[in-house]
């Protein structure tokens, strides 16, 4: 009896101890060949269940135009860099997929992707087709890219025009300064139990990526940035920190974002918020389709508020470019059908009815003559796409970047909703991102 | 892994009549052990390609320089020798420094989240393992958390602490007034480590609870007559006779609850997301984000083959310390 004992404990120990080694699966389904291929979607409406059923009569008619059946897996994004990552390590992926555009470069590295040259190319019709700005994501400048652009989204200022009325607001801030001061005058308490119930901003501040994208904005506002010309990264200069106590501020000194937001890790839940009333305001790319789901009608778009109106260049940014692109799988064992499946969601007709559909913007420049495209939304943000944005960083460690700066913000967040948060503090998170970020380069 | 101590039992067997082989023809006994070896075969393999093939691979990432550069070709990735280890070693280094406040945490974790189920799950048993009116219910009653997905269990926690609208505050703070009615946050900050700590023990007690009731009716009844007629109280009997005739379950309990606990991953991961609070990082989720998040996968190889070790060392020492003293009492 003891024997056994014994060889069960070691037996035991040996298992667990094997679990914490080979901790990496594998799950991805066998590459289609013959007349299916995969398609892996990221999630751009307003649930997985809503994006199958805007994509289904799209794989549809592509089916019945080239006879090739699709095999649709809509990924939410939570999960979808981590699925490419190990569609990517095994060799074992989908035919086509989409990514975020921020991650372009990064994945283009790997090696595990189409280059968008030759025979693809021609088949997309050519890169004079696609909006510049959206182009410029599809990879590192200099080399073939590896992704084309689909879909293309910015940053807005995106606010309750019933609680702007109820304030007195007649306008949306331009500026930071006003930003804040029309946030405070947002923040009140409307049934008088002594608690804030109605706070200015909203934001998903526990969300990784928001938080990097709003460091990246912020940054740039301030005369700073996350990289110098040589590629170093400089999450903690002066005007960087400068840039992410702004938007930490908001929650811990201003005051005028509720510490309640460092727990919504999802987009979605700050949209509601806004629909609710509980909130006036909110950064977002694109809230629409979540309006349109609630039939919520009081609200309007500005552009993002910049720290001067005089600034030019760099300072005058009000987002990063933001999107999916679409690529293309090289161990695809059935490219020609792949190829024919990018062309399909690239081609005009198309893109005007999925960008329509997701209310985001075409990134094809013919599809822009379609009146669905002429309504305030899609302007304000087609202006911003032009005029004030910047692709995020085009290097190799993107997606680290996102993670380390999204992660400090995120934690500064926590912080903030927990206690107080000093420009010490600031400065230590931000210089922690920067030496991790360092030692892995 | 095992001790020499066992070996006057070993030597002992060739006598024991338990033994059939004992008088039997000598092929015979071959052909049976040939048996024994094709039966186990099997799953040999399967534990080669399901365990130790991913533990070596583990091994040898920790020694390669695996970014995104080199992944899908891997095999080539340059080799670096020790480099991994000095960077996730080094005390002065942020990533160092993280590494060995995660040791200290998840150690901390390990022995309050291990002891607190232990006492649960035996107070349970011992509780239980007397007649009453609705003992099965209750029994049934104590295994949910056990018998729930571990997942379906952590979201749910993850609901109910949550700040604005979760069960935890609207009990704590709206019905009971507890913290001058400010809602306090349970899975950021300092409270984190707290909520992962209840959830776990929520999760593992049962465990604990199930081996320990069925070790408890292992222990003859008659046992504790003869204690109770001598006069031994309730207590002095649980010293010594429940605890001592139940350590050999007790030795395997402790030690897997252990090696489970400090490899905690699910409920943090589930709790927090892939990046728990700092307050709150333990071992397995630190080499995730190290591995994962930052695409640094020599990195978080190095960090669990020390882990690997740690473990190991440990494992070892405790069965070489505890398993033979059973022995003797046997």
């Amino acid at each position: 009896m003891k024997m056994i004992l014994k060889a069960a404990a070691a037996i035991a120990a040996t298992t667990a101890l094997a679990f914490t080694l080979g901790g990496c699966g594998s799950s991805s389904q066998a590459a289609g060949g013959g007349d299916t291929i995969t398609y892996w979607a990221t999630n751009q409406g307003e649930s997985v269940e809503k994006d199958r059923q805007i994509l289904a009569p799209a794989l549809e008619r592509f089916t019945a135009a080239t006879g090739t059946k699709v095999n649709l897996e809509v990924i939410s994004w939570t999960d979808m860099y981590n699925r490419i990552l190990t569609a990517v390590t095994s060799g074992d992926g989908p035919d086509v997929l989409n990514i975020g555009n921020t991650w372009a470069v990064t994945l283009q590295e790997t090696g595990a992707f189409e280059p968008v040259e030759g025979k693809l190319l021609e088949a997309i019709g050519g890169k004079d087709r696609f909006v510049q700005s959206a182009w410029g994501t599809s990879g590192a400048p200099g080399k073939a890219p590896t992704s084309i652009p689909l879909y293309s989204q910015a940053y807005s200022l995106y606010y309750n025009t019933k609680l702007f009325k109820e304030a007195g607001i007649t306008e949306a801030p331009k500026t930071w300064d006003e930003f804040v001061a029309d946030a405070k005058k947002l923040t009140k308490d409307t049934n008088g139990d002594g608690k804030t119930d109605q706070w200015g901003i909203t934001a998903a501040a526990g969300a990784v990526t928001s938080g990097a994208h709003q460091a990246f904005i912020r940054g740039l506002q301030n005369g700073g940035g996350l990289f110098d010309d040589a590629g170093k990264p400089t999450f903690n200069s002066a005007a960087q920190t400068a840039g992410v106590k702004q938007w930490v501020d908001l929650m811990a000194t201003d005051k005028v974002m509720a510490p309640a937001d460092a727990e919504i890790s999802q987009g979605s839940n700050a949209v509601t918020n806004l629909i609710d009333g509980k909130a006036a305001m909110l950064f977002d790319q694109n809230p629409v389709k979540n309006f349109k789901s609630r039939d919520f009608q009081d609200w309007a778009v500005a552009p993002m508020p910049v720290v001067s109106l005089s600034d030019t260049g760099d300072k005058a940014t009000h987002s990063f470019v933001a999107g999916s692109n679409v690529s293309i799988f090289k161990n695809s064992k059935n490219k020609d059908a792949a190829i024919k499946l990018a062309a399909f969601l690239t081609s005009d007709a198309e893109q005007v009815y999925l960008n329509d559909a997701y209310t985001s913007l075409p990134s094809v420049k013919a599809a822009y003559n379609d009146p669905k495209f002429q309504n305030d939304a899609a302007k304000q943000k087609q202006n911003t796409l032009a005029e004030h944005a910047k692709p995020m960083p085009l290097i190799s460690k993107e997606g680290q970047m996102e993670t380390l700066v999204g992660n400090a913000v995120k934690a500064l967040f926590a912080k903030a909703a927990t206690g107080t948060v000093s420009q010490q503090d600031i400065e230590k998170a931000l210089t922690d991102a920067n030496n991790q970020m360092a030692a892995a380069q | 892994m095992s001790r020499t101590t066992l070996e006057p039992g070993a030597k002992a067997a060739p006598p024991n009549p338990a033994v059939p082989a004992v008088g039997q023809p000598a092929l015979r006994k071959i052909k049976k052990s040939k048996l024994a070896y094709w039966l186990i075969t099997p799953a040999g393999i399967l534990e080669l390609l399901i365990h130790i093939g991913p533990m070596l691979l583990g091994i040898w990432i920790a020694f390669i320089s695996l970014n995104q550069l080199n992944l899908t070709n891997w095999l080539n990735a340059p080799f670096v020798g020790l480099q991994n280890f000095v960077n996730g070693l080094n005390p002065e280094s942020t990533i160092g420094q993280a590494f060995f406040s995660t040791l200290g945490r998840t150690l901390l974790y390990t022995v309050v989240v291990v002891g607190c189920s232990w006492i649960l799950g035996m107070a349970g048993a011992v509780f239980l393992s007397s007649n009453f009116r609705g003992r099965t219910v209750l029994r049934t009653f104590f295994l949910i958390p056990y018998a729930l997905p571990a997942y379906v269990g952590t979201i749910a926690w993850a609901f109910m602490f949550n700040q604005r609208d979760g069960a935890v505050n609207q009990i704590l703070v709206d019905v009971f007034g507890l913290f001058g009615g400010e809602r306090p946050f349970w899975l950021l900050g300092e409270n984190s480590f707290t909520a992962m700590l209840i959830v776990n023990i929520w999760q593992l007690w049962p465990f604990a609870f199930l081996m320990l009731l069925a070790a408890l009716q292992n222990v003859p009844g008659d046992v504790y007559e003869a204690a109770a007629l001598d006069g031994a109280s309730l207590w002095k009997q649980f010293l010594t006779i429940t605890v001592p005739m139940i350590k050999p379950a007790n030795v395997v309990l402790l030690l897997v609850m252990c090696l489970w606990t400090f490899n905690q991953f699910n409920i943090p991961f589930v709790l927090f997301g892939a990046t728990s609070p700092k307050e709150a990082t333990l071992i397995s989720p630190l080499i995730y984000q190290n591995s994962f998040g930052s695409w640094n996968f020599g990195l978080g190889g190095a960090m669990s083959v020390l882990l690997l070790l740690a473990l190991l060392i440990a494992s070892a020492s405790y069965i070489r310390l505890v398993m033979p003293k059973e022995k003797d009492n046997a």
